[in-house]
């Protein structure tokens, strides 16, 4: 496999794609939201379980997509798991600066942990929304609480 | 090509000298990611020859201006030059005259002016409107537009499994209320070939006009809209090897006379005052604004590039390249080719069991092949599968059996990698 193609598609991609963690719904989600690419028709739902003290009891996705959104939304979701939700707004803007390679904008590495995987995501700018899609998601299930599921 | 192919040297190929036309279009020798470029997204938009490369060029070089307004004489050179393609146009189509062929931006603009112009006129609440679950999202959402203004309702002729129009659907659906019947001739996503002269039987024999989507048809497929007896075709230049931004409506003349103009502007008019203004004749009513003059002249040499070869013995070798890589990707574990119709133009749609498209796509471009991966602007045909989106490979006049070999093993290299 090419280089470059080698580190976009990295084998804890490769491992996540095959096995995605946490895809599943969680029935009594106090925050979902649908996330949606109509460019390519990848489509994600994130529910979360956020607790009075703003942290993230549980997190899962369903969804279809290819394979660099459905490893995002699979390690997005080990990571956030039992983070505050300062920290899952913290780590959504690492991972954007990552995937998106802004100029002078350090990603926070060592915060990134696991989703340095992603790094090569940059090259290939056509499959940015891919990676970033769950993130999105994720942020707007954070701040539109759903009102129709019942919360303590 | 320096690769060997796997297949035996089909027969076709001692008539058909594809190396002869591989010359003529010079971006088929770029180099993508260290790979010769194989390019099968044909039906996304075909490559251009040099035919039609020098003739925009010569325009530009030598006769731009404006047509139809001045009487200097590069005004009337461009004149002369932008009407002999109306007259290619209408020759290629056997259109009864050339006042029935209207130049536009493309299939898009083409569909929207009928159901702007003819479906404001004649449309009223109540009316139907029937079109087909396979049409591309042009060929919906301007019907959509119009029936939401006009209270009239869309009605959609189902597919079955194999990509085909159920055709005793459409005889069921069509009745009394149906005033337009707006269908693809050849499907963009699934590649089928639609029974357009039995539907415009049918459709005629309840006086309703039919419109055919001719985007995908027409590289494929010798057109003669007298014998199909179609009231309108649309279709574009880009997908007939000629520059983007150009394209046709055909219409029946006596409908084309009848309909008010869809855009008002300069050329469309004979005779304007404050109080009332006079249209121009046709085809000049529906040409508002100054138009693509050399999309139009590139048009008129990419048909006459195509005439050379033959449509006829374009389709044939392309049947061939679709037969071959149907028949080679078939043999792939996990593969489902979407759109298995017996009649189809040379467009491969397939999903993989493990891999999606887009990954799919991606890995392909790093073997220099260039396929489309989505929903090609049908989300109803996805919706029918059950599926997100296709691959999807499809075949123009230049592509080579050597080619489809290239693809067959870059999608056996993603098997391993997602295996």
């Amino acid at each position: 496999m090419e280089q470059e193609l080698r580190e976009l598609y990295q084998q804890v991609i490769l491992d996540h794609n095959k096995a995605p963690r946490n895809f599943r719904k969680i029935e009594d989600a106090s925050n979902f939201a649908e996330g949606y690419n109509p460019l390519c028709g990848d489509n994600v739902t994130v529910y979360m379980k956020i607790d009075k003290n703003n942290i993230i009891q549980d997190i899962s996705f369903q969804g279809s997509g290819c394979a660099i959104s459905k490893a995002s939304a699979s390690l997005m979701t080990s990571m956030l798991k039992g983070k505050t939700v300062e920290e899952a707004e913290k780590l959504f803007n690492n991972f954007h600066d990552l995937v998106t390679d802004k100029l002078g904008d350090k990603p926070d590495m060592e915060n990134l942990g696991k989703l340095a995987v992603f790094a090569g995501v940059r090259e290939f700018p056509a499959r940015v929304k891919c990676a970033s899609l769950a993130w999105h998601t994720m942020l707007s299930a954070l701040h539109n609480k759903n009102e129709k599921v019942v919360t303590e | 090509m320096s690769i060997k192919s796997d297949a035996a040297l089909p027969s076709v190929n001692t008539v058909y000298d594809v190396n002869r036309i591989r010359e003529d279009f010079p971006i088929l020798k770029q180099v993508v990611h260290g790979k010769p470029l194989v390019y099968l997204d044909n039906a996304a938009t075909t490559q251009k020859p040099l035919q039609v490369l020098k003739e925009l060029e010569k325009y530009y070089y030598t006769m731009n201006a404006n047509i139809h307004r001045g009487v200097h004489a590069l005004s009337q050179e461009a004149t002369e030059a932008y009407e002999s393609a109306r007259i290619k146009i209408k020759k290629f189509i056997n259109a009864l005259g050339k006042n029935e062929i209207i130049f536009t931006r493309g299939t898009t603009e083409s569909i929207n002016l009928v159901a702007q112009s003819y479906g404001r006129k004649n449309f009223n609440e109540g009316d139907e409107i029937i079109i087909s679950h396979m049409e591309h999202h042009s060929n919906i959402v301007p019907w959509q537009l119009i029936c939401e203004e006009k209270k009239a309702k869309l009605r959609v002729i189902p597919i079955d499994d194999s990509g085909e129009l159920i055709f005793e659907e459409f005889e069921k659906m069509i009745n009394e209320r149906t005033k337009f019947v707006s269908v693809v001739y050849a499907s963009n996503s699934l590649g089928t070939v639609n029974p357009v002269k039995k539907i415009i039987e049918v459709a005629h024999s309840f006086n309703v006009p039919v419109l055919l989507d001719a985007a995908q048809a027409v590289n494929h497929l010798k057109i003669d809209v007298q014998e199909l007896d179609c009231d309108f075709l649309a279709f574009s230049g880009h997908k007939l090897y000629g520059p983007t931004g150009i394209g046709i409506l055909y219409g029946k003349v006596n409908h084309l006379d009848s309909m008010p103009p869809y855009q008002g502007g300069g050329d469309m008019i004979s005779k304007v005052t404050f109080e009332k203004t006079l249209y121009n004749e046709l085809p000049y009513k529906f040409e508002a604004g100054t138009p693509n003059i050399a999309g139009a002249i590139g048009l008129g040499a990419a048909i006459d590039y195509v005439g050379k070869t033959g449509l006829d013995k374009i389709a044939r070798y392309e049947n061939e390249l679709l037969e071959y890589a149907t028949e080679k990707i078939s043999e792939l574990k996990g593969l489902r080719i979407i759109g298995t119709s017996k009649n189809k133009i040379s467009v491969l749609s397939f999903v993989l069991e493990n891999v999606h498209p887009h990954d799919v796509g991606t890995f392909l471009d790093f073997e220099g092949v260039a396929i489309r991966t989505g929903h090609h602007c049908t989300q109803p045909i996805m919706d029918r599968y059950g599926i997100p989106a296709t691959s999807r490979a499809s075949f123009g006049m230049y592509n080579t059996f050597e080619e489809v070999d290239v693809l067959i093993r870059g999608l056996k290299k993603i098997l391993e990698v997602f295996g």
